[in-house]
């Protein structure tokens, strides 16, 4: 039977601002089973990065729950989520911004080791070992292991962050964006270490992405989100040739694929990303929709199931169909 | 092979005498030098454009794209920048022994550059409709009524309502600003636009707009396209030819064709084969181990990517590549070319 790690149930996550309340993450639902890849897409002020935080309780949410392994994240007490944050990692975006310029490798990863007394009464030698069993893991090179961050590319500190994030070893882990500050061939390097560590620790990964050619090779899920909610979900292969939401059409179709004559026209969508401040009670992604039919202004579309898997909210899809009722706009 | 080198040769003369080349670069070499410490960031850099057409040049951090784009516009920071040689031609004007005030005249008007950020390239305290007008004004004998007139046309030609000119750059969004700042460049109707990284800090319905709407308005200008990018989808959709640019050297370059369908050098092939395959999902990648050389560090002699090249051996330490014609278009810069039957395995091109 499935064995579910992590389930999300209608997580919010407003922020108040002076000019009325941000509807940053807005009842996104969903599961993961141990050992698989959901990815999250969306674009920049999604939601997607605060929904990843939101899940690990590095953000407060503001209403709904995460349970991991059946555990309810957001009433867990501080001693409790110490715990918890043993099996649930993350690793950050910016290799520049998230680790301290001040310490070295060795320090960096003996860091949450220390902190967490993974290895009781252990001398400074058995953490330096652990240390270096975990640089070896994610491939950084034994002689760096008094290096500071500033002498080390951009890929060695991702694996910098990747390493401490295994120090724990974690069953889950949200990689929020961990490949975007790197050039192409470091990229490759670094997700390929992802996956194999995932097939080796069998690791559950949340992998947050705008990158749609990167996330349909790492996830075997894949979440859309538009401002703050989801869109569409379907197992990746299912997505990529079976898009059904308007926004996950156009949102394909504007990927450049890297061969000659391989970008015909993209469809064009009206107008930018609309605030996520007090959103009125209609479809979100109405304004800029290509296609109209009745209900998209009267309220929010749920979520619903129309294939096996493939979960889309757009009041112009009818479930067992899956074509849209449309009008195109002109 | 000989004989396609000299008939190489010929064609390259003949393009230089051609009257559509807008732009020509040729063996530029550019250093930094910072505390005795050289740093080699274009080291011999050749290449040309036509009117009307698209070149894309591509590489990963530190190949020495922007800094090629800068000396073009004869804009590298001095110091600690030095152009140690190498002609730059921009229709017709040798921009490296141009005075100041002659410079002045070309920038903006015969060649115009946009940048990566457009967050940083607004001036914050003036309204966009005076900057598309301040770079009007410069070139052309209008007053300031004309000019703002022309601020507005140029705003409703990328997409923006003109009455919009009197609003500051806060009050747009990341793709907006990306797009006032393509009006400042062709206000003018220049005839080269380098654009460096236009759409990196970009989403991808955004960057999709911006880049079909600067199509649109090269084909209506006629405009020559430098197109600086790492991004090899960006190039198959924008340009004809392309520079694949290493360590400040460009090691593969040709039409779209040439370079995409018939790879040729190691490292496009490596560059290809690290991207994710959209039709296949389970194609592991293929990564190019290690990094890029350190620049202050380059070899003097031998080929600056043989330690991480799968197919480099003993003769690429010791002999510097020379570029080298296959066809009339394409170069590559490659020493085990020099074995007759050599071949790389490609890419998955499918």
């Amino acid at each position: 039977m499935s064995d579910i790690l992590l389930e999300v149930k209608d997580l919010k996550k407003y922020f108040k601002s002076p000019r009325g309340t941000v509807h940053a993450v807005d009842g996104v639902n969903f599961t993961i089973e141990r050992g698989r890849t959901l990815g999250v897409v969306g674009e920049s002020g999604c939601g997607k990065s605060t929904l990843g935080r939101s899940i690990l309780r590095l953000l407060e949410p503001t209403e709904g729950c995460v349970l991991f392994e059946g555990k309810d994240i957001c009433t867990a007490t501080r001693k409790e989520l110490k715990e918890l944050r043993k099996d649930m990692q993350i690793i950050f975006q910016d290799p520049y911004s998230s680790i301290n310029p001040r310490k070295t490798v060795l320090e960096l990863i003996a860091e949450p080791i220390k902190f967490n007394k993974l290895i009781p009464n252990g001398t400074e030698t058995d953490i330096e070992n652990r240390v270096l069993e975990l640089m070896n893991i994610v491939g950084i090179d034994e002689r760096l292991i008094n290096a500071y961050p500033h002498e080390l590319d951009g890929g060695r500190r991702q694996r910098i962050g990747i390493a401490r994030a295994l120090a724990l070893n974690p069953k889950f882990i949200v990689c929020d964006e961990p490949v975007s500050a790197l050039d192409v061939s470091i990229q490759a390097q670094v997700l390929n270490l992802l996956r194999k560590l995932q097939r080796e620790m069998g690791l559950t990964y949340i992998f947050i992405t705008h990158d749609l050619s990167v996330v349909n090779y790492f996830a075997d899920d894949i979440m859309v989100m538009y401002l703050g909610q989801v869109v569409e979900k379907a197992p990746s292969e299912e997505l990529f040739t079976n898009p059904m939401h308007p926004y996950t059409k156009a949102l394909l179709s504007a990927i450049l694929v890297p061969k000659v004559n391989g970008n015909p026209e993209h469809i064009k969508l009206r107008g930018e990303v609309t605030s996520p401040i007090d959103p009125p009670d209609e479809c979100r992604f109405a304004k800029r929709c290509n296609y109209i039919c009745e209900g998209c202004r009267d309220s929010t579309p749920p979520l619903v199931e129309v294939s096996p898997n493939h979960f889309v909210a757009c009041h112009c899809i009818k479930p067992g169909e899956n074509t849209l009722h449309e009008t195109i706009v002109d | 092979m000989s004989m396609k080198n000299e008939n190489a040769v010929v064609e390259q003369q003949v393009t230089e005498l051609d009257d559509d080349v807008v732009l020509d670069v040729k063996d530029l070499v550019v250093q930094y030098v910072v505390k005795k410490q050289v740093v080699e960031a274009v080291n011999g850099i050749s290449f040309s454009l036509k009117k009307g057409k698209a070149i894309g040049l591509v590489g990963e951090t530190g190949a020495g794209k922007t800094t090629t784009a800068l000396a073009i516009m004869n804009l590298v920071p001095d110091p600690p920048g030095i152009i140690k040689s190498g002609t730059i031609n921009v229709c017709g004007h040798d921009m490296l022994n141009l005075e100041p005030s002659q410079l002045e005249k070309i920038r903006g008007k015969d060649i115009s550059m946009i940048f990566q950020d457009p967050m940083t390239s607004l001036n914050p305290v003036m309204t966009v409709g005076e900057q598309i007008a301040e770079s009007v004004r410069l070139h052309e004998n209008v007053n300031k009524q004309q000019a703002i007139q022309r601020a507005m046309e140029m705003l409703e030609l990328v997409g923006i309502p003109g009455e919009r000119a009197i609003d500051y750059p806060h009050q747009f969004s990341g793709g907006m600003k990306q797009r006032v700042v393509i009006a400042i460049a062709l206000a003018c109707n220049p005839r080269i636009l380098i654009a460096d990284e236009p759409t990196t800090a970009l989403d991808v319905t955004i960057q999709a707009q911006v880049l079909s709407m600067m199509n649109d308005l090269k084909e209506k200008f006629n405009t020559a396209l430098l197109m600086i990018t790492h991004d090899l989808g960006v190039v198959a959709k924008m340009c004809d030819d392309v520079a694949v640019v290493y360590a400040g050297r460009v090691i593969e370059s040709g039409t779209l064709e040439d370079v995409f369908n018939q790879t040729m050098h190691p490292y496009t092939e490596g560059l290809f084969n690290s991207l994710p395959n959209i039709g296949k999902r389970d194609t592991e990648l293929k990564p190019i181990p290690g990094l890029m050389p350190d620049p202050t560090k380059l070899p003097k002699v031998g080929c600056a990517f043989a330690d991480r090249c799968r197919y480099a051996t003993d003769i690429c330490r010791e002999k510097t590549p020379e570029p080298r014609f296959v066809s009339d278009t394409h170069m590559i810069a490659c020493v085990r070319y020099d074995e007759p039957d050599f071949s790389i395995e490609g890419w998955q091109n499918e």
